[in-house]
């Protein structure tokens, strides 16, 4: 039986990785599993210089799933390349970094740095609702999505993988602006943007008003949108949004992404990632697939 | 280091109306845990009610393995949590902080806590005790109806002191207005707080203006516990008004000193 799957070029074990923002740099998780189980890590969202994030309350909960407007706290690029990044190579596993901004230039100049360090890939953040400047300004058109991508593409060699927001209306059409743009992949979906109120203070409960749905609620909106891009681009898709089992997992496949990712269910248990790779295997049994690369965008559409 | 374990439920009481405490075998939980610390407690293994429930530890038993925690109901995850009958398990992480209650530089210590915040202030007097300690407490609640753990308390206390709002049971007024009173004749030399934010405000505001160490045990809404989402943010009191910074309360707390946080 074979999970190997390669990725833009990137060669991994299994197609389950964890999901920008739910995973650190990894520590707290390896205090309950070996990181090298996994396919990837992909960090949480780092920018050129250290960003301290929103105002609290930051999160909370909703019907299957929860909220989020952190506001891409992270400690910098160089914090990370001198801490975070020699911790995670002692594991057996692909090391992606999450790339965020809040122009062309600081993600460009991000990217300059990203390339001489010793990772496997980077994901373009263009899709973080929670900040007021770059990411989600630049996903939400096509020449935004091609713009960003073909100037960070000037300065990077390595896989460049491109994540999504799904709060547009052409869901497809944006994504062939990362192939445009010459991106190895796309990623998607990011949050949904989202407002919950507390009905006797007559207050959003976030102290941003809005942030990101995830989790189990948004899952049948990502898988929809996996679809519509696979159709529309040939370059390899990861997807995410609630996948909380190998079966969700296979669903993304099956709707067309090479590779998963989980997301807020690394919250509920640590232990999600590592019960999704189980039960992709237990699928494959179940199936008599011998190579996961075979269940690819294989579902036919009524 | 944290460990999730499925811990069984020995014991299940409900102490006041609407306020639970359980008891549940998780050695592996209590062999590693400081007074302070919490657990995040999954009450489904469904998605909705989706995220942990972070519950305080109340009681350690060291010798049996047996960990405790109290809990009011108060949305969907505590009225299924309350439900769960002795012999079931319970999905629990913990322990989790690593900013915990820290005595061992103190002789006089004065313990205060509001309502349901006082959860976690008995394995801290407790604790101290053990080490010989004084150890005096000062316990405020609504009014008679929602006075709970009086016994408890003054086991594991010198001196515990009563409050209600309202004056309907022992001290009339607020648990902070007997603290101050009492700190000439017994000069306190820490504070430990846990309770609604009014109160550890006034506590915080005391002890800075006093010069009097200080520790309180803060809460905010939480993603994971774990350290990883950063949404149980509290602002640092150091940082600059125009770039604030952040601590976390479920990985720098949730006890901190009352020096580095603005609440």
């Amino acid at each position: 039986m074979n999970t190997k799957i390669n990725f833009a070029g990137i060669e991994m074990k299994n197609p389950v990785t964890v999901a920008s923002g739910t995973f650190g740099y990894g520590r707290e998780y390896a205090d309950f599993f070996d990181l090298g189980k996994l396919g990837a890590v992909i960090t949480k969202g780092t920018s050129l210089k250290p960003k301290s994030g929103n105002k609290p309350s930051r999160v909370c909960e909703t019907a299957s799933g929860m909220l989020n407007s952190i506001g891409l706290q992270n400690p910098g690029v160089e914090y990370f390349a001198n801490n975070d990044l020699p911790y995670l190579r002692k594991f057996d596993t692909k090391i992606i970094v999450n790339a965020c901004g809040s122009s062309i230039d600081e993600y460009v100049e991000l990217c300059k740095i990203l390339n001489n360090l010793d990772i496997d890939g980077v994901e373009l953040n263009l899709s973080c609702p929670n900040v007021k400047e770059g990411c989600m300004a630049f996903g939400n058109t096509y020449e935004g999505v091609k713009k960003v991508t073909s100037e960070v593409r000037k300065v990077l060699d390595k896989p460049l993988i491109v994540k999504l927001t799904p709060n547009v209306t052409d869901i497809a059409g944006i994504a062939k602006g990362v192939e445009d743009g010459g991106a190895d992949a796309v990623s998607l979906i990011n949050t949904l943007l989202a407002m919950k109120i507390d009905i006797y203070k007559r207050r959003p409960v976030l102290a941003n008003n809005t942030g990101g749905l995830s989790g189990p609620a948004i899952k049948p909106v990502a898988v929809r949108m996996v679809y519509q891009v696979s159709q529309a681009v040939n370059i390899p898709i990861m997807g995410l949004g609630g996948i909380m089992t190998g079966e969700d997992a296979i669903e993304f496949m099956l709707a067309g992404a090479t590779t998963v990712s989980i997301g807020a269910g690394n919250f509920v248990d640590p232990y999600t990632s590592i019960k999704t790779i189980e039960g992709i295997e237990e699928y494959m049994r179940k199936c008599n697939i011998e190579d996961i690369n075979d269940i690819i965008g294989k579902v036919e559409m009524n | 280091m944290p460990k999730q374990v499925l811990a069984k439920l020995v014991e299940k009481q409900e102490i006041i109306k609407g306020i639970f405490k359980f008891s549940v075998k998780a050695s592996e939980i209590v062999e590693t845990s400081k007074p302070g610390n919490f657990i995040e407690i999954r009450v489904t293994d469904q998605v909705e009610p989706f995220l942990r429930r972070p519950i305080s530890i109340y009681n350690l038993d060291r010798k049996n393995g047996i960990l405790e925690f109290i809990f009011q109901v108060k949305g969907k995850g505590t009225e299924i949590l309350s439900k769960k009958e002795v012999g079931d398990k319970i999905d629990i992480i913990g322990p989790l902080g690593y900013g915990t209650f820290k005595t061992e530089k103190y002789n006089k210590l004065a313990v205060i806590g509001g309502g349901i915040g006082i959860f976690p202030l008995y394995e801290l007097s407790k604790t101290a005790k053990a080490q010989k300690k004084q150890v005096n407490c000062y316990l405020g609640f609504r009014s008679k109806d929602f006075v709970m753990l009086e016994k408890e308390f003054e086991e594991v206390t010198d001196n515990l002191i009563i409050t209600t709002d309202d004056g309907s049971y022992k001290n009339k007024g607020f648990a902070i207005d007997y603290l101050i009173n009492d700190m000439e004749k017994e000069k306190y030399d820490c504070i430990y707080a846990c309770g609604p934010l009014p109160m550890l405000k006034a506590v915080q505001k005391y002890a800075l203006e006093n010069n009097i160490e200080c520790q309180l045990s803060l809460e905010e809404k939480m993603g994971c516990g774990l350290g990883v989402c950063l949404g149980c943010a509290v602002k640092t009191a150091q940082s600059p008004k125009d770039a604030p910074e952040y601590f976390h309360v479920c990985k720098g707390g949730p006890v901190f000193n009352a020096k580095d946080v603005e609440i």
